[in-house]
Formats: C-alpha cells, structure tokens, sequence
C-alpha cells in the first residue's frame, strides 16, 4: 500500500489543464521533492493531495493525517501563539491539545512569546509559528509547497530539524521547490512536472545530488526538442 | 462523527474568540440594527395599532440585514494568511460550517437581543409578556439566517463583490423564513399568534441546514 497515490490525475482551470494524467506512487516514509518551473502544476499537485481541491480526472488515496505548509501562514493574526496551535491541535484530534502546543512552541523557540497575538509577531516568528502548525500533530504526510521561500535563517533551521524528525519517525514527505540543492540533499525520490505532466518520477540519483541542473538537462523540455 | 463535532466546537470558539477581539462584524451589525430602529422610529408618525401592524416586519427586516453582516464575515476571516486552506485541510467540511454557523447565530442572537429593548422603546410595544415564545421564533429564524448566510457565505468568499452579491443570493432564499417569522412575531406582540406556524420555521431550518451539510464540501473543495 502506498502512502500516497495519484492515478492519471487531471486537472482543469476553466479550459487550461493545470495537471495532463499526472500519476505518482510514494512509499511510506519516502521524503519526494517535486520539482517543477513555475506554472508547471506543482502546487496544484499538492492541493490536490490535501484535498484542498478535486481532480476533474483520475484517482488520488493518501494514508493518515495530513500536515499541510502552503504559500500562506495558515495562522490567524487575532489569536496568540498558544490559541492558534491549540486550535489546530483541537481539530487534529490531539488528547491534550494544549500540552501539544506548549511542547511545538518550546520546539519553533515561541514559548516565551506565547501569549502574544500572531499579529504582534514579526516575519521569522509567524513563520516558525506557521512551521509548528503544520507539525504539531506528527502527520502521517507532510505536504509542503515551496517550505524554504522567504524563510529566514533560524526558520530554515527549524524547519530542517522537524524534517529530519518527521523522517526519522517514518512520516512521508511531499515537496514542491525551486531550491533543488537543499531540496535534493533531503528527498529520497524526486518527480519532474512539466507543463502539468509527470516527465520524471524515480530515485533519487548520485547525479542529481552533485549537478543539480542534470534532471532538468536529460528530463526537461530542453531534453525532448 | 465525534471528532467532527469537538472540530465545529474549537471552530465556533476560534470564531466568537476572534470576533469578540476585533469586534469587526458585531460593531457594524449592532450599529445598523439600533440606527435603522431609530430612524424609522422617527420617519413615520405612526399610532399604536399601526405600530404593532409592523412590528415584526420591521424587527426582521432590521435582524435579517444586520445578519447579512454577521454572515459576510464568516468565511471572509479565513481568507488572511490562507487559513481557509488550512481550515480545510485539518477538518471536514460540514463541521466547518456547523462551527461557523453556531458562532453566528450566537453573534446574531447578540445584536437581537440588544435591539429588542430599543425596539420595545422606541415604538412603545410591550414584548417581555411573550418573551420565550418569542424567544424561540428568534432561535429559530435565526438560526435559518445563519445556515443559509453561513453556506453563501462560503459560496462567495472568493468573490471579489461578495459584501454585494451574499445578500443577493441570501435574502430570495429566505423570503418563506422571513414571512412565517414575521406574521409570528406580528402575531405574539398583538397577542394573537398561531403558534402552529412554527412548524414552517422548523421545516426551513431542517431543510437548509440538512442541505447545506450535504454540498458544503462541493463549496469548498472545488
């Protein structure tokens, strides 16, 4: 049983087909970078996969709870730090909710500021709140579109670090980005989507570690003209 | 089922929590029910028997727009930071909305039950003597306000007219609701209701919110 599954996924925006038979089989505990240019369907792949959003075609199954980093924060600005991760907790069916969050705030160095509004925060801060969010019930499947993007540097070491957890504990990993040398140096398989298809899906290779250009050369559009 | 129901809990509190921080839609809604009251208070000379003619036309058409402001803000505060996604992604779609539409009939109720007393002395009409059956037509309106608000709410939120467009969808909806909570309270305030009319109030509200369970998600996650 795969973790996560997509069977000849379509899907349409009006008349332009964001996805063209996009299919994906991912083991438990695998860490998948999905690479793509922009526009390629990745996000639309991975909403897809939170069930943010119905394919007009094709068969997706993913296994257990979802932890879910989008463009945006996914945090509310009127409610603190403690209020906004015990919500979430709330709503992942966590028995002691609160516990849960005071442990992922001590984790994203917030604990000392957990009484205050998320709006009183600044950047760094809201994004390490937003980063314990999407940790804070040990997903079975984390899914994260583009989780370096303007991350500052002490967010990108908290986010390593509950990476490296989450795989460490056998979660699966689903993410979109553009930094192919970071993202390589963590994925265990990657997928290539060009213009919503699947052209690559596979291992991680020793080439694509050491040039990160090389999947794009023998895989992408430049490969096939 | 359980887990979806704690869900509508932590949503509905998150909702009166934030709400009652900002005060964004309650401020306006009380604002406007207390203002349009006293205007027309002032715009017709009317005598007692005419008064208690209108009476509960007017106290529904005044609860029924300052609804419209409760309900515009239900979904819209899930669109900052895409929490909406989040929202999604973390719970299901029906106890989003059950969580969503408590609050606001909660925060409905409110703005009600500060207007009713400026209403009663403003137009000089004597409601405490039927206070709990009026009590509960305004559960009951109210809550068809919601349920339907609440859903329309949520088809508009990516609108980028929805303050405009909510109450164009909402109010032809609610038009049976309003009439049967308007002759009953028309009817409680004179003294002569038909309390067996209720029964189109309690129809609406299983019929909307039975609906509006099924094809939340098809709103949401499309």
């Amino acid at each position: 049983m795969h973790a996560v599954a997509a069977d000849r996924v379509w899907k349409y925006f009006g008349d332009y087909p964001a996805l063209r038979g996009a299919s994906l089989q991912l083991s438990k505990g695998a860490c998948l970078a999905l690479l793509g240019r922009n526009g390629a369907g990745k996000t639309t792949l991975l909403r897809i996969l939170a069930n943010l959003s119905k394919p007009s075609k094709g068969e997706i199954s993913v296994l257990g709870r979802i932890g879910y980093l989008g463009h945006g924060i996914g945090v509310y600005d009127d409610l603190s730090a403690i209020e906004n991760l015990t919500l979430f907790g709330q709503l992942a069916g966590l028995e002691n909710a609160k516990d849960a969050a005071n442990a992922a705030l001590e984790l994203v160095g917030l604990a000392r500021v957990k009484e205050g509004l998320a709006r009183e925060f600044s950047r760094g801060m809201r994004q390490r709140l937003a980063i314990a969010r999407a940790f804070l019930h040990n997903p079975d499947l984390l899914l994260l579109d583009e989780p370096f993007t303007s991350l500052d540097d002490r967010a990108i070491a908290v986010l390593q670090e509950l990476l490296a957890g989450a795989r460490a504990r056998g979660s699966t990993i689903v993410m979109s980005t553009h930094q192919i040398r970071e993202a390589m140096e963590l994925a265990s398989d990657v997928a290539l989507l060009e213009r919503g298809r699947i052209v690559f899906s596979g291992s991680r290779s020793s080439e694509m570690l050491l040039d990160p250009g090389w999947l794009y050369r023998t895989y992408g559009e430049g490969a096939r003209e | 089922m359980k887990r979806g129901f704690a869900a509508a809990v932590a949503i509905a509190r998150k909702d009166l929590r934030t709400e009652w921080r900002t005060r964004e839609s309650l401020n306006a809604s009380i604002s406007f029910a207390l203002v349009i009251l006293v205007l027309f208070s002032f715009a017709f000379d009317l005598d007692r028997d005419e008064k208690l003619a209108i009476s509960g036309g007017l106290l529904w058409l005044v609860y029924a727009f300052a609804g419209a402001l409760i309900v515009n803000r239900s979904f819209a505060r899930e669109l900052p930071n895409d929490c909406l996604d989040v929202l999604i992604s973390a719970a299901p779609a029906w106890a989003i909305f059950l969580g969503k539409a408590v609050a606001c009939f909660l925060l409905l109720v409110l703005v009600e039950m500060v207007s009713l007393p400026v209403f009663g002395l403003f137009y000089n009409i004597r409601w405490v003597s039927s206070f709990f059956p009026l009590l509960l037509v305004i559960a009951l309106a109210t809550w068809g306000i919601t349920v339907v608000g609440t859903a329309f709410s949520a088809v508009t939120v990516n609108v980028r007219l929805r303050e405009l467009m909510l109450p164009v969808l909402l109010y032809p909806l609610l038009i049976p609701l309003l009439i049967g909570a308007m002759e009953l309270t028309t009817g409680l305030l004179n003294g002569n209701a038909v309390m067996s009319d209720i029964r189109l109030l309690i129809v609406f509200d299983v019929i909307y919110t039975s609906l509006a369970i099924m094809l939340i998600e098809f709103i949401l996650v499309i």
